[in-house]
């Protein structure tokens, strides 16, 4: 069982996403530990691009912060390393195809498994185009996510049948961000996925609150949160470490009860 | 392989909430591609309300004063709306009626696609909404004037580098928060699949009358077609029907802006390298980690970083080639001929001007060159006057 199926074996998982070298990779690495500790069951860790098109306008700015720091992805290679002496959960890389295509797929992904990441997340590359990335990842054990989408339908049959990990299911219409109610059927859209396959499905886009934590949780496996606690990072800073872990550990305990 | 491809180029790098919108376009392209009916109403749009076929004119004074080739000059810039870029819009919003949607949205750089787009919105009773870079609001101002006359809301775009990149990324955003009765009207041969294909195809029209219309002056094919290139409609317009005729010459122009040894180019495919970005693979100016570089040129319309899919294929193929031609070289083809010919090109279309300028000289008195004019560039006067160092007002 791969480390992330064993994750969601545990119970209702919550997936916090962060941007590295946002604010700096020092901070990063700090909020990841911290994170884990307040029950962080799988992270999100987030390469910048130049124009990340999924993103709202949160993450979007936390993209262009990290790379005015001039954080590369090499440096983010460095940062897991050293933080899988002590981090223990899963973790997942999340950017554009670009970012991986023009390091050489082949060793990014292969220098994914040397450090210890688990799954890669590419929101440009939808299921058509997965043969770019798949065999690859396949070959080094690291788990293509797949998204499935309010709009996708009945893709979702076809997307879930080829799922690797676990099932991103992307909350509503737009891009990431806060949204105020989630009116999307996602109880649905998890249901399809489960005909197909057993396969652990999370909840992403627009969840901020706690109450929608906890909403959310009932119809899936997981929770996943990345513009409200990016806003934390931006917020406070360099300063921003216990705030994200006390944001965790609310969120961990809404998804659990 | 996935579908869509020129080679190993193109395809459909998009989020899966897009994804659905995508394959109902292409079954309707697919349909509607070789429905008689739906030809028929096109052309007779081409005809009525742009003013198509757009003019072949001998530029004899230009002719003589460089000394070679005979230059034709295909008058895209006197289309309805001043550019090339409504035989796209048109076909599209046809399209678009057809599948039922009522609201459209596009991305513009110079403004060009944006007017068009919101002309023909006008003219069909449909919503539209155009994103443009803040800095190239600022730089065509005048366009923005235009579309906001015409209905359109006009949406300046203030992320990354402010310009039509950063439209583009913008507009595919708005474009997932409500896609059930939008249409994004992409205004180049660019994008994931069916947009390659399909702008291509309406920009084709192009491309058949120079063939027709100098067959019918000259008896003969041309030796040089040549284009402005940024994601490359005009070009890929023009160009299309000659591919398969080995002999002509197909010459896109690229911008350099400040020359392609300085960061400040948008010249792709003679600085950028192969990458995956704004739903295809193509070339893009890009750093070594993969993030799209901040271009630049003087010409709002070819300020991108990236090319559209079959002008890559072209190149690698060796069918097409790519040259870069500078801000200042364009600027001195734009007031050349305008003194020369009478003709105030696009900005764009200098590009392609000064390249005709450094060539046609070489070439054999017997020889036909024939330059698309892209568009006009009455919208192009106060930025070059800045240029110049003169501040007019508009």
């Amino acid at each position: 069982m791969s480390r992330i199926k064993k994750a969601f074996a545990k119970g209702k998982s919550f997936i916090p996403f962060i941007t590295c070298g946002d604010p700096d990779l020092e901070t990063t690495e700090q909020m990841v530990s911290a994170m884990e500790w307040a029950g962080a069951d799988l992270i999100e860790l987030g390469i910048p691009f130049s124009d990340p098109t999924a993103e709202g306008p949160v993450i979007q700015e936390a993209n262009i912060r990290a790379l005015k720091n001039k954080i590369t992805t090499d440096d983010i290679f460095r940062m897991v390393q050293s933080l899988r002496k002590t981090v223990k959960i899963p973790l997942a890389f999340m950017t554009y195809a670009n970012v991986v295509f023009s390091y050489g797929a082949e060793r990014f992904i292969s220098t994914c498994r040397d450090i210890g990441i688990d799954g890669l997340i590419l929101p440009d590359i939808p299921y058509e185009e997965r043969q770019d990335f798949e065999g690859l990842c396949r070959q080094y054990g690291v788990e293509l996510i797949s998204m499935v989408a309010p709009t996708s339908h009945e893709r979702i049959k076809t997307i879930a049948g080829d799922a690797e990990g676990f099932v991103y299911c992307v909350s509503s219409l737009g891009v990431t961000g806060p949204r105020a109610q989630i009116t999307t059927d996602v109880d649905k859209m998890v249901r399809l996925v489960k005909q197909v396959k057993e396969i652990p499905c999370a909840i992403g886009f627009g969840i901020s609150t706690s109450e929608q934590a906890r909403q959310m949780a009932q119809y899936a496996d997981g929770v996943i949160v990345g513009s409200a606690i990016v806003k934390i990072c931006a917020q406070y800073g360099r300063d921003c470490v216990p705030y994200v872990e006390q944001y965790v550990r609310e969120m961990k305990e809404a998804v659990s009860r | 392989m996935s579908k869509g491809r020129f080679g190993i180029y193109g395809g459909q790098y998009i989020p899966e909430i897009l994804m659905n919108a995508m394959l109902e376009l292409e079954e309707a392209y697919k349909t509607y591609k070789n429905d008689p009916a739906f030809q028929q109403e096109m052309a007779q749009m081409f005809n009525e309300y742009t003013g198509r076929p757009s003019r072949l004119y001998y530029a004899e004074r230009m002719t003589k004063d460089l000394g070679g080739a005979k230059i034709y000059l295909k008058r895209e810039d006197l289309n309805h709306t001043g550019s090339h870029k409504i035989n796209n819009v048109i076909g599209q919003m046809l399209l678009a009626k057809r599948m039922g949607k009522t609201r459209v949205i596009a991305e513009t750089g110079a403004g060009q696609h944006g007017v068009a787009t919101a002309t023909v919105a006008a003219m069909m009773g449909m919503e539209c909404e155009i994103f443009m870079g803040e800095e190239d609001t600022r730089r065509q101002a005048l366009n923005v004037y235009r579309m906001r006359l015409l209905g359109a809301k006009v949406h300046p775009v203030s992320t990354g580098t402010a310009t039509l990149k950063d439209a583009v990324s913008e507009t595919f955003r708005v474009w997932t928060s409500r896609i059930e009765d939008t249409h994004y009207v992409l205004g180049s041969v660019m994008g994931p699949y069916p947009f390659p294909e399909m702008v291509r195809d309406f920009q084709s029209v192009i491309g058949k009358e120079i063939k027709a219309q100098v067959m019918e002056k000259e008896g003969r094919l041309p030796d040089v077609v040549m284009a402005c290139v940024g994601g490359g409609s005009n070009a890929m317009g023009a160009f299309y029907d000659f591919i398969p005729n080995q002999n002509v010459r197909l010459i896109g122009c690229e911008a350099a802006g400040r020359g392609i040894d300085t960061l400040e180019t948008a010249a792709t495919l003679n600085t950028g390298k192969t990458g995956i970005f704004h739903g295809m693979k193509s070339y893009f100016c890009q750093d070594e980690y993969g993030q799209i570089a901040p271009v630049y040129s003087i010409s709002a319309g070819l300020d991108y970083p990236g090319i559209g899919p079959e002008h890559a294929y072209l190149h690698d193929i060796g069918r097409a080639e790519y040259v870069a031609v500078t801000d200042d070289e364009a600027v001195k083809a734009f007031e050349y001929l305008s003194r020369m010919e009478g003709i105030i090109p696009a900005i764009e279309s200098a590009h392609a001007v000064a390249h005709a300028m450094k060539i046609a000289g070489e070439m054999g008195k017997e020889q036909i060159l024939v330059i698309n004019i892209s568009g006009r560039g009455d919208k192009d006067c106060a930025a070059i006057a800045r240029y110049r160092g003169e501040d007019i007002y508009e």
